[in-house]
């Protein structure tokens, strides 16, 4: 088994759950890339979430384990209460310093460690939500060369962080809702 | 790039040179987070070069001092998950009753809240008067705050629930005084604890333990340094003693898995079985 050549990681807040859970019955099984999903929550929702994405999902979805092997075709959780970091050998590691953007797992610790780990061969995706989290670490995947994608601000129930990221950093693309799927399988090689 | 100025061979210089010069080893811990400190210290105090830090570093002991304790990770808090204390309570505390003597190790305890916390669990059991917490850690700083048994008062509403939903039963505020902007605990918590620097990649085992508290602390070493101090642990435990680690760690996978065997919780507590 090798690790996944590519990333993919999604950053969601306030109504960021409501995008993952209708993009997620449209990603294909056969993709190249490893999926991996920081959502702001309650610690105390923690298994329930899993079970909620899982259900809707064809790959499998788990919580991401520190020093883990990212495999492709695989959906990853950062588990609440903790930074998410990934290394430059592709495993994870876990992290549980003070909170960034008031929070604990932060989009931006995750997709400027992944931006690291990873270079070009990463897509950074943020979501809706109330916090400015994110638009620096979108700025830290386009220095490396990876993608960044922002949701729509007119499609998210709470506008401000795709706001902030579109205004602070390099967007390549915006997306609406239902053109998640397709877009993440695209630059997962299917 | 914007927030990662100094590379990953720059750290890898600098934690030579501390190893070498100071003999503190950061070596074996997981790159990402230590990268991710380094830069972030670097930010915080301004240096115009890499140069420029890694001289400071070199040659101001008082600066490589702040460097480890910066780079170190000291955030906790009293009671953190509940269900595990609650389990500490119910699981291992009628256990570590049965002993004449109780030791137990904390180790990389920083500022002691959670050491606090589990002393208030043995107090409520009428365990503390026989037993003595050895509570550890590489930082002299957050050793000395632990001492002190003074926390944030602002803290303590989030404590008080945590130590609720913990299966606590008495006062919480009865355990401290309030102090301007801090809380002050009972000084018979802190009677029994022997805070004392230990520096787990370095330093031996220097006791014999029923139980051994270490969360949060396995997640910043690698997997080579990680086997190396649960073998310390091991080693420095009675048959049939309890191991306690963080939420997300795990013996799995590790050199010492089978002398071990998780207690039928979902709690990370282990209890070793085989000498």
């Amino acid at each position: 088994m090798t690790t996944a050549p590519y990333l993919i990681v999604i950053g969601g807040s306030a109504g960021g759950l409501q995008p993952i859970l209708n993009l997620l019955p449209g990603l294909a099984t056969s993709m190249q890339a490893a999926i991996l999903i920081v959502l702001h929550r309650q610690s105390h929702y923690e298994s329930v979430l899993t079970e909620l994405l899982a259900a809707r999902s064809r790959l499998p979805v788990r919580e991401a384990a520190e020093k883990e092997a990212l495999m492709s075709g695989t959906v990853y959780i950062a588990p609440a209460d903790y930074h998410l970091l990934i290394e430059a050998d592709h495993t994870f590691s876990l992290d549980d310093s003070e909170k960034v953007n008031f929070s604990r797992p932060s989009i931006d610790v995750t997709f400027s460690s992944a931006a690291l780990a990873y270079g070009s061969n990463m897509t950074a995706l943020l979501l809706s939500g109330a916090n400015t989290d994110g638009a620096e670490g979108l700025m830290d995947v386009h220095e490396a060369g990876g993608t960044t994608a922002v949701q729509d601000p007119a499609t998210a129930d709470v506008d401000y962080m795709p706001r902030q990221a579109i205004q602070l950093a390099p967007i390549d693309i915006i997306l609406q809702p239902a053109e998640m799927a397709a877009f993440i399988n695209g630059m997962a090689g299917v | 790039m914007s927030r990662n100025l100094i590379s990953e061979q720059e750290v890898s210089l600098l934690l030579n040179d501390v190893l070498e010069r100071y003999g503190y080893d950061f070596t074996d811990y997981a790159p990402a987070s230590i990268n991710r400190r380094v830069n972030h210290l670097y930010q915080i105090d301004r240096f115009p070069s890499f140069a420029e830090y890694r001289y400071r570093i070199i040659t101001d002991s008082t600066y490589a001092l702040r460097f480890v304790e910066e780079i170190t990770v000291n955030v906790t808090e009293m009671f953190r998950d509940p269900s595990f204390y609650q389990a500490l309570r119910t699981q291992v505390l009628p256990v570590l009753a049965t002993y004449p003597f109780i030791r137990v190790w904390h180790a990389g305890c920083s500022t002691g809240e959670e050491v606090y916390s589990f002393a208030i669990l043995l107090k409520e059991a009428k365990l503390l008067q026989k037993a003595v917490i050895y509570a550890t850690d590489i930082n002299a700083g957050v050793l000395e705050k632990g001492r002190k048994g003074m926390f944030r008062l602002s803290q303590m509403q989030q404590y008080s629930r945590n130590y609720m939903e913990a299966g606590g039963r008495e006062d919480f505020s009865a355990y401290y005084t309030a102090n301007y902007e801090y809380a002050k605990f009972r000084e018979d918590l802190g009677e029994k604890i022997i805070f004392s620097p230990h520096n787990l990649v370095t330093d031996g085992s220097f006791n014999e333990f029923q139980l051994i508290i270490c969360r949060n602390v396995l997640i910043y070493f690698n997997k080579t340094l990680q086997d190396r101090v649960l073998t310390l642990f091991s080693d420095s435990l009675e048959q049939l003693g309890f191991l306690a680690l963080g939420s997300k760690e795990t013996l799995n996978f590790t050199s010492v898995t089978r002398k071990f065997k998780q207690l039928e919780n979902r709690e990370k507590i282990w209890r070793k079985v085989q000498l």
